[in-house]
């Protein structure tokens, strides 16, 4: 992956003191603007959500028998969603949001990963998009190769945030990335010699200013000096385990400011939905992290939230039927969840196959009856233009598209 | 341009240590390298038996939870289960402590080096819980016996582990023709390994190799297998019968290892074997645009010795380009946390070793955030080469922040920053990390800047 961008050529050095506008390198390309004024958020959700929890299909008659032992406090249809489905208790402060159609999910989606259930296959034919888990196809990912077709693409048009690198943005494209947890907290004095001792190397100048700037956006505020015991405490705090909660927001903070500039296209991953023991415990913490994070996205963007689209998807859904465990295990079928001001949402979007024994794949998982990948294109070709071709030749090779889901507004 | 002892500890070694004395000498560095193995034994790591035992354990507490009768039997199960896991995980932090032990304390950086890039050049890792903690495991069983040795025994060596075996997909691809296929028609070949084998380990992307060739090889590979009381097995039901062609050379199938074994020593030899092993290693060691004549003369040793690693090691090291005096790599993750624990002279007892908090927040998550989870690249292709995937603004600061924290909780007192300038950078010091060294406010932050500094983040 090449990183760059457009603050490589913004660089802090002591010898370039001047003002960010007047600065004699501040070229057109810099600031050109982005291909297109929609934005795209894309969550991966790692270990495979429940879909079958998260989006309830409380009116299958066969959900209480199969379904039930997951329920726990209140009636699930509490959360009714369209008076066939209803939402996990965990994900109800999304509910405002759904109302005003800015909420909306496919279920029995899947990508054409079958039988073997592994977290890490299932992932890289998730990230790749091309469909199969022949590992020969997976050195890019489908967001890079979008960002290879487009025209006027630069390094910031597209941010990878966490700590992990994925695969989803790993190709030939340049991708600027960064993570919250990286921020710096450097007394003035440090800042001054660590420019000094990289000045002469372009490369890592260019890197360490813009890790400093980036370490305030999104951040927490750092505008006033800090000295050496102030560092430590921060690094300290930043180690306990408290932060680690925070960051889901942290995340959602930071790619926020990106998206209200020049980027176009946000992804990270969330984790925890491998829930294979005890699911009612520890599930809703799961699903806070996406409620969480996906109201500080429409919070922190203001009116761009309107020009936004969120999609949050997963490597595969859990069993049908819960385990000896209280838990699911690894499936098929599962959820896409989407948002977003952009998004025609208040709707569950399925050709929804049931979950009576029959109408069950392998006779234990939630049948996928579409490709997620579909959906996500017409997400892309929605928000971006992009040509039916390009997205079934390139972003997902040998994907037929099909009809047009109608997820945008 | 030629060889100089704190260059050569740098670019080619460990880095620069204030008890181990750089080497006097190219002659110096191939003796250590043909001589005994100091730090396997100093710091030793098992090979795959205790995380096949572990395992073992898994599936038994597994099968005991699913055989419980009481909600008694079942709690302890599942807390054996747990606490097998967790013990693994203890064990495994251990191995990657010694890992990084050896790169502190070696006499002989080179070799830890040659393991680590062998290790990525043959990228082979778990995709269940367990087996992606055996990364030190499997380095230490397939790869390190052979960094000296020849090319076309670390390939048979790395083709056949289990860990290689479970992470191309050998272990689920059977002979369509075999006895097994027969009885599974739903089953069938996996082409993972083998066009894995041919355009990532041998002959390269670009090799002369067609779709045919990945065809026959894979239907040759079949029958390899392995199991957690065994390790490598071969299942002769599941090989596939008949004479395979690949390249020029014809192989009996159905037959067992040694027609496998056959197939492996002739791409091991291959000229384009030798040309993508050669650019790899320049690419590696010196820089991402090699002088082509040092890549030449690397592949004609290649070509001369059959392979052999220890006179390919001798011709890198005895080439002037190899010597030059333009900014070198950018270290990678491990090799800056490597050398700066070098440099720090950072002890055993200085190890927190197998406590799991101390060696996440220290070792395993500034890794990640520098972009190289320990033992987990993203793909067979191994970790990235060129400087600038491992310079972004993230990255770097995640190195800054480990230059910068991390000293001070490894060892209680710091080095004086202005003598550690020449414990880390030697006589290639630049003035400007001297000055900037004497001018830090605090020892951990003068410490921080040396190590931050491009002279210690360039081999």
């Amino acid at each position: 992956m090449t990183h760059q961008s457009r603050r490589r050529f913004l660089t802090r050095s002591l010898a370039l003191g001047c003002s960010l506008a007047a600065s004699p390198l501040m070229t057109p390309v810099t600031f050109a603007s982005a291909p297109w004024d929609s934005r795209l958020v894309v969550i991966i959700l790692r270990g495979g959500l429940d879909g079958l929890d998260a989006v309830r299909p409380v009116g299958a008659p066969e959900f209480n028998t199969l379904r039930g032992g997951l329920v726990t406090g209140e009636d699930p249809t509490t959360l009714d969603l369209d008076g066939y489905f209803a939402l996990h208790p965990g994900l109800s402060d999304l509910m405002p949001l759904w109302r005003a159609g800015q909420l909306g999910f496919a279920h029995a989606v899947s990508t054409p990963y079958r039988d073997k259930r592994s977290h890490f296959d299932g992932q890289d034919v998730l990230e790749a998009g091309t469909g199969a888990p022949g590992l020969e196809h997976t050195r890019n990912g489908w967001l890079n190769r979008l960002l290879t077709q487009v025209p006027g693409a630069t390094a910031e048009t597209a941010f990878a945030i966490g700590r992990q690198s994925m695969l989803l943005t790993k190709g030939d494209a340049p991708v600027s990335d960064w993570s919250p947890e990286a921020s710096l907290v450097l007394s003035t004095q440090a800042e001054r010699l660590l420019d000094l001792v990289t000045h002469d190397d372009p490369l890592f100048r260019d890197a360490l200013s813009e890790a400093i700037d980036l370490s305030q956006s999104g951040a927490v505020n750092l505008d006033e000096e800090v000295d050496t015991a102030d560092m430590l405490n921060a690094m300290q705090d930043r180690a306990a385990p408290a932060a680690r909660g925070k960051l889901v927001s942290q995340i959602a903070r930071f790619a926020a400011s990106r998206l209200k500039e020049d980027t176009r296209i946000a992804a990270y991953s969330l984790s925890g939905f491998d829930t294979h023991a005890k699911q009612s415990r520890s599930i809703p913490r799961a699903m806070k992290q996406i409620s969480e994070n996906i109201l500080t996205l429409k919070s922190e963007l203001g009116a761009v939230w309107d020009k936004t689209t969120v999609v949050a998807m997963t490597e595969f859904g859990r069993t049908v039927r819960v385990n000896g465990t209280g838990g699911t295990d690894h499936g098929t079928g599962g959820l896409m969840i989407m948002a977003g001001g952009a998004l025609k949402g208040g709707r569950v979007v399925a050709d929804w196959p049931g979950i009576s024994d029959t109408a069950l794949y392998q006779g234990r998982d939630l049948m996928p009856t579409r490709d997620l990948r579909a959906h996500t294109g017409w997400i892309m070709r929605g928000l971006f233009g992009l040509d039916r071709s390009l997205i079934e030749n390139t972003v997902f090779p040998g994907l037929d598209l099909g009809d047009d889901p109608g997820l945008l507004l | 341009m030629s060889f100089t002892p704190d260059r050569a500890a740098i670019r080619f070694g460990c880095g620069l240590s204030p008890t181990r004395a750089a080497p006097g000498s190219v002659d110096d560095m191939l003796g250590a390298l043909s001589g005994p193995d100091q730090a396997a034994t100093d710091f030793p790591i098992p090979g795959m038996d205790p995380v096949y035992a572990n395992l073992l354990a898994e599936r038994d507490a597994r099968r005991a939870y699913r055989k419980a009768k009481t909600e008694e039997d079942r709690e302890a199960a599942s807390k054996t289960l747990t606490q097998t896991r967790r013990s693994l995980r203890i064990e495994a932090a251990g191995w990657f402590g010694q890992t990084l032990l050896r790169r502190a304390q070696t006499p002989d950086g080179f070799r830890e080096r040659l393991v680590a890039f062998w290790t990525d050049h043959f990228t082979a890792q778990g995709k269940v819980q367990s087996l992606i903690l055996s990364q030190a495991n499997y380095a230490e069983e397939a790869i390190r016996p052979h960094v000296t040795g020849r090319f076309a025994d670390m390939l048979r060596a790395t083709t056949t582990h289990p860990l290689m075996l479970h992470y191309l997909d050998q272990i689920s691809s059977i002979g369509p023709n075999s006895r097994a296929g027969k009885r599974n028609p739903d089953r069938g070949l996996n082409e993972n390994l083998a066009r894995e084998v041919l355009e990532l380990h041998t002959l390269g992307v670009g090799g002369p190799y067609t779709q045919d060739d990945v065809r026959a090889f894979a239907n040759l590979l079949t029958g390899m297998g392995f199991d957690y009381k065994r390790g490598f097995a071969f299942r002769k039901a599941a090989s596939e019968p008949g004479e395979h062609a690949i390249l020029d050379g014809r192989y009996d199938g159905g037959g067992g290892l040694d027609a496998i074994h056959a197939a492996l020593d002739d791409l091991a030899t291959h000229p384009a074997t030798a040309r993508h092993i050669a650019g790899k290693l320049a690419v590696h060691f010196v820089g991402d645009n090699p002088d082509p004549a040092l890549v030449e003369a690397l592949e004609t040793r290649f070509n001369d010795t059959q392979g052999d690693l220890l006179a390919v090691c001798e011709a890198l090291l005895t080439h002037p380009a190899a010597w030059t005096h333009q900014p070198g790599n950018v270290k990678q993750p491990v090799d800056f946390i490597g050398s700066s624990l070098r440099a720090l002279d950072v002890q055993p007892r200085q190890m927190p070793m197998k406590r799991l908090g101390r060696m996440r927040r220290f070792f395993y998550d500034p890794l990640t955030l520098m972009g190289q989870t320990w033992g987990q690249p993203t793909g067979p292709d191994g970790w990235p080469e060129a400087d600038e995937d491992w310079i972004t603004p993230a990255r770097l600061a995640a190195r800054l922040q480990w230059a910068m924290f991390t000293p001070l909780r490894l060892r209680r007192t710091l080095p004086d920053p202005r003598d550690f300038v020449d414990v880390a950078l030697g006589d290639l010091a630049p003035e400007e990390v001297r000055f900037a060294a004497n001018a830090a406010e605090t020892r951990p932050e003068g410490v921080g800047i040396v190590l931050s500094s491009v002279a210690f983040q360039r081999m």
